[in-house]
C-alpha cells in the first residue's frame, strides 16, 4: 500500500538554503570587514605621519631666520631622520620665497591652496616615479625691509606606509578567512538546529499508519503551529468524511437488507414451487445474484469496521485462541451444512496477542470464509494457532481449489483468483484480512499448499508495539 | 420444529412462514414484542427467530429480559445490519446466535439445528415412519436397536423425503434444497447423497425408490 503521495519539490532544500545563506553572509561580512580594517589601519598610519611631516615642516619653517644680508637657513637633520623612521623613505624639499625657487628641487609640486596660519597643508601628488605626500607651509619674513613671503614644500615617500598597510590588510585577510571557516559549522549547526523540529515533525507524521487519522499531537515551534494547526484541520475533515460515509454505509446496508431478504426468501418459495424448468433456472440465478450482493454488503460493513478501527487502534491483550474458537463455534453450522469438517489444534489454550478483539474478528472470520468458500464439500480445513520465534501465527490450511500460478497478489481490493469459476465473492476479504493484519503490526499471506488447497497464514506479533 | 417468528414487516414475515412451511416447520408470527410475550404465554414453541428493531421496542432488551425470568427458550437474532457491534452484543445478552437478513434458509435451519442440539432435550425431534426412529437433532436413524449415524446432507435429505412422505421430488428440487445457490451443483451430484441414504435405511421398512426421469420419493417397503 502506498502509505503518502510524494509531494511535488520546489527543487531546493530548506537546509541547504539556510547554510548558504549563513555563509554567503559570512563571506559578505568577512569582506566587508578586511576593507574596514584596512582602511581604518591606513587612516592611522597617514595621519600619524602626517603628524611627523608637518612637525618636520614646521621645523624647517623654523629652522628659517633673516640675518644682515638676507636669510640663514638651516636643514634640521633630526627632523628628517624621524621622517625616515618608517623605512627607507626619500625626502625632498624645496624653499621659494615668493614666486622665486630659493633652495631644493624647484620643480617640487605646489600645495594646491595656499598655506595660510601657522598650521601646514597637506597633499599628495606625483613626483616623477615617486608618490609623495607633501606638507607645506608658509612664513612671512622681514627680508631688504619688506614682508616676504617664505614657502617651505616637504615630500616624503610613503613605501614604509605601504609596507604597514599591506602587513594589516593580510592579517585582516588571514582572520577573516578564518571566520569564513568557522562559518561553514556553525551555519551547518544552526541550520541543524533550526530544521531539527521540522525533521521531527515529518518523522512523527510519516511513522504514522495508513489508517491513523488522530490528530498531531507533536511539539512544534510556534512558527509551524500554522501548519500543524492546517494539517490536524484537514485530518478533522478527513475523518469526518470518513465517519459520514460509514454511517452512510451501514445505514445502506440496512435498507438494502430487508427488501433483499424478502426478494430472496419469495424467489425460494418460487423456486420450491414451480416445475418449469426454464424459470427454476431464472430464479437459480436470481438467487445467487442476491447471494453475491449480501455478502458484498456484509464484507463492505467489515471493511468500514476494520477502517474505523484501525484509525482508532487501542491494543488490549486479546485472547486469539478463545477468538478463533468463537469464530469456528459460528462458522460450524455452515460448515456442517457441506460436511466441511474443521480440525483444530492449538485453540485449547490462551494465546495471548496485543490487539483489537474485534478486528482481529473480522479479520479471522474473513479467513476462514474465505476457506469454506474455495473448499470442496466433505473436505477439512485445519486451522492452527502456534507461537513461533516471538510471533504468533495462525495457519488456516483448505483442501479445495487452491491458488493458480498466475495469481500473484490476490490480495488487491476487489481482485479475485482467475481459478475461481461460479462461486460468489466480491474479492473484499483479502483486503480485510490484510488492513487488519497491518493495522496490528503483522503480515498476511495466501498461497497454494504442497498437496492441495490453499494455505492462508496470519502472523502478528506475540507482543506488538502498536502500529501507529 | 415449532417457531415464533417476532418481525414487523408483514411481507418479509409471511414469506418466511411459507418459506419455513415448506420444510414442514411450524410458524407462529408476532409482529411486535408485546404480541410475541403473548403468543410465549400461550404455547411453547422450540425456537425464537427475533429481529432487533421492531415497532415497540428492540429486540436485544426484549431478549435480555427473557433471559432475567430464566425463561430460557433458544433464540437467533435477525437483522438487517451487520455490524459487528450488533452481533457481539446480541450474543452477549443472551442470544444463541445471529443470522444476517437476507438469509439462506439451508444454513438457518442448520443454524437451528446446532442451537437446539446444544440445548439437549429442550426439544423433541424424533420422528418415527415405518420401521425407523428420525432424530434430527442427533442426526441418527434407529432401526430396532441399531442406531445409524447421517451425515448432514443424508439428514436434509431425509428430513425433505420425511415431510410428505409418498411424494416424488424431482432431481432439480431436491438439489436446490440440499446444496447453496452459490455453489455450481451438477445433476449427478444428488445420486451421490441418495446413494448413501439408501444404503442406511437398509431394513427399516422404507424405501427410496427411483422413478427413472422423475425424481424420487420414499415408500413403505
Amino acid at each position: 500500500m502506498r502509505r503518502f503521495l510524494a509531494a511535488r519539490s520546489t527543487g531546493f532544500s530548506l537546509r541547504g538554503r539556510l547554510v548558504w545563506q549563513f555563509v554567503a553572509l559570512s563571506l559578505v561580512l568577512v569582506v566587508a570587514l578586511f576593507f574596514a580594517v584596512r582602511l581604518a589601519a591606513e587612516r592611522a598610519s597617514r595621519a600619524s605621519q602626517d603628524a611627523v611631516l608637518g612637525a618636520a615642516v614646521i621645523a624647517v619653517a623654523d629652522a628659517i631666520r633673516p640675518v644682515d644680508d638676507g636669510l640663514a637657513f638651516d636643514l634640521p637633520y633630526a627632523a628628517f631622520s624621524m621622517l625616515g623612521a618608517m623605512g627607507n623613505e626619500r625626502i625632498f624639499y624645496s624653499l621659494s620665497i615668493g614666486p622665486r625657487h630659493v633652495s631644493g628641487y624647484e620643480d617640487l609640486p605646489p600645495p594646491p591652496v595656499p598655506a595660510e596660519a601657522l598650521s601646514p597643508v597637506f597633499y599628495s601628488a606625483d613626483y616623477g616615479v615617486n608618490r609623495l605626500r607633501l606638507a607645506s607651509v608658509t612664513r612671512r619674513v622681514l627680508l631688504e625691509d619688506s614682508l616676504r613671503e617664505v614657502t617651505v614644500v616637504l615630500g616624503q615617500t610613503r613605501y614604509g606606509q605601504a609596507l604597514i598597510a599591506r602587513d594589516t590588510a593580510r592579517i585582516a585577510a588571514w582572520v577573516g578567512m578564518g571566520f569564513l571557516l568557522l562559518a561553514v559549522p556553525m551555519a551547518l549547526l544552526a541550520a541543524r538546529a533550526v530544521i531539527g523540529p521540522v525533521d521531527l515533525l515529518a518523522e512523527a507524521v510519516t511513522r504514522r499508519g495508513p489508517q491513523d487519522l488522530r490528530p498531531v499531537r507533536h511539539p512544534a515551534p510556534r512558527e509551524l503551529l500554522p501548519l500543524v494547526g492546517a494539517l490536524n484541520g484537514f485530518i478533522a475533515r478527513l475523518r469526518g468524511a470518513l465517519q459520514m460515509a460509514e454511517t452512510f454505509i451501514f445505514e445502506a446496508a440496512h435498507r438494502i437488507r430487508t427488501p433483499l431478504s424478502l426478494v430472496r426468501t419469495e424467489a425460494e418459495i418460487a423456486l420450491a414451487e414451480t416445475s418449469d424448468e426454464a424459470t427454476r433456472i431464472r430464479l437459480r440465478r436470481m438467487l445467487r445474484a442476491i447471494g453475491e450482493s449480501s455478502r458484498s454488503a456484509s464484507q463492505i460493513l467489515d471493511h468500514a469496521t476494520v477502517l474505523y478501527r484501525s484509525e482508532q487502534f487501542e491494543p488490549e491483550p486479546v485472547d486469539l485462541a478463545a477468538l478463533a474458537a468463537g469464530v469456528l463455534r459460528a462458522l460450524e453450522p455452515v460448515a456442517e451444512m457441506r460436511e466441511i469438517a474443521f480440525v483444530a489444534s492449538g485453540l485449547d489454550q490462551p494465546v495471548r496477542v496485543q490487539g483489537d478483539g474485534r478486528m482481529l474478528e473480522v479479520a479471522l472470520r474473513n479467513i476462514l470464509d474465505n476457506a469454506l468458500k474455495y473448499s470442496h464439500d466433505e473436505g477439512r480445513i485445519f486451522v492452527a494457532l502456534r507461537r513461533q520465534d516471538g510471533r504468533t501465527e495462525l495457519t488456516v490450511e483448505d483442501e479445495g481449489r487452491g491458488l493458480s500460478p498466475d495469481d500473484g497478489d490476490l490480495s488487491g481490493r476487489f481482485r479475485r483468483g482467475s481459478n475461481v469459476g461460479e462461486i460468489v465473492g466480491s474479492g473484499l476479504g483479502l483486503t480485510i484480512i490484510e488492513e487488519a493484519a497491518t493495522a496490528h503490526g503483522g503480515s498476511f499471506s495466501l498461497k497454494p499448499r504442497a498437496e492441495k488447497g490453499a494455505c492462508a497464514i496470519l502472523s502478528l506479533p506475540s507482543s506488538p508495539s502498536p502500529s501507529a | 420444529m415449532r417457531f415464533l417468528l417476532v418481525e414487523d414487516s408483514d411481507d418479509l414475515a409471511a414469506a418466511v412462514v411459507s418459506r419455513l412451511a415448506l420444510d414442514g416447520h411450524g410458524v407462529d408470527r408476532a409482529a411486535t414484542l408485546l404480541e410475541a410475550r403473548d403468543f410465549l404465554d400461550s404455547a411453547p414453541y422450540d425456537l425464537i427467530l427475533l429481529d432487533i428493531s421492531l415497532p415497540d421496542g428492540d429486540g436485544r432488551d426484549f431478549l435480555a429480559r427473557e433471559r432475567q425470568a430464566r425463561r430460557d427458550t433458544p433464540v437467533i437474532m435477525m437483522t438487517a445490519s451487520a455490524s459487528l457491534s450488533d452481533r457481539v452484543s446480541t450474543l452477549d445478552r443472551g442470544a444463541d446466535d445471529y443470522i444476517t437478513k437476507p438469509f439462506d434458509f439451508a444454513e438457518l435451519l442448520a443454524r437451528c439445528r446446532a442451537v437446539l442440539r446444544r440445548h439437549a432435550g429442550a426439544a423433541d425431534s424424533r420422528q418415527h415412519f415405518k420401521g425407523f426412529t428420525f432424530d434430527a437433532l442427533a442426526a441418527t436413524l434407529t432401526i430396532g436397536d441399531e442406531t445409524r449415524e447421517l451425515r448432514a446432507r443424508e439428514l436434509r435429505l431425509l428430513e425433505i423425503l420425511l415431510s410428505r412422505p409418498g411424494q416424488t421430488y424431482s432431481k432439480s428440487h431436491l438439489i436446490d434444497r440440499l446444496f447453496s445457490f452459490d455453489e455450481e451443483v451438477s445433476d449427478n451430484a444428488i445420486e451421490v447423497y441418495v446413494g448413501r441414504l439408501r444404503r442406511k435405511l437398509d431394513g427399516s421398512g422404507a424405501r427410496l425408490e427411483t422413478l427413472r426421469g422423475v425424481g424420487y420419493r420414499l415408500i413403505p417397503e
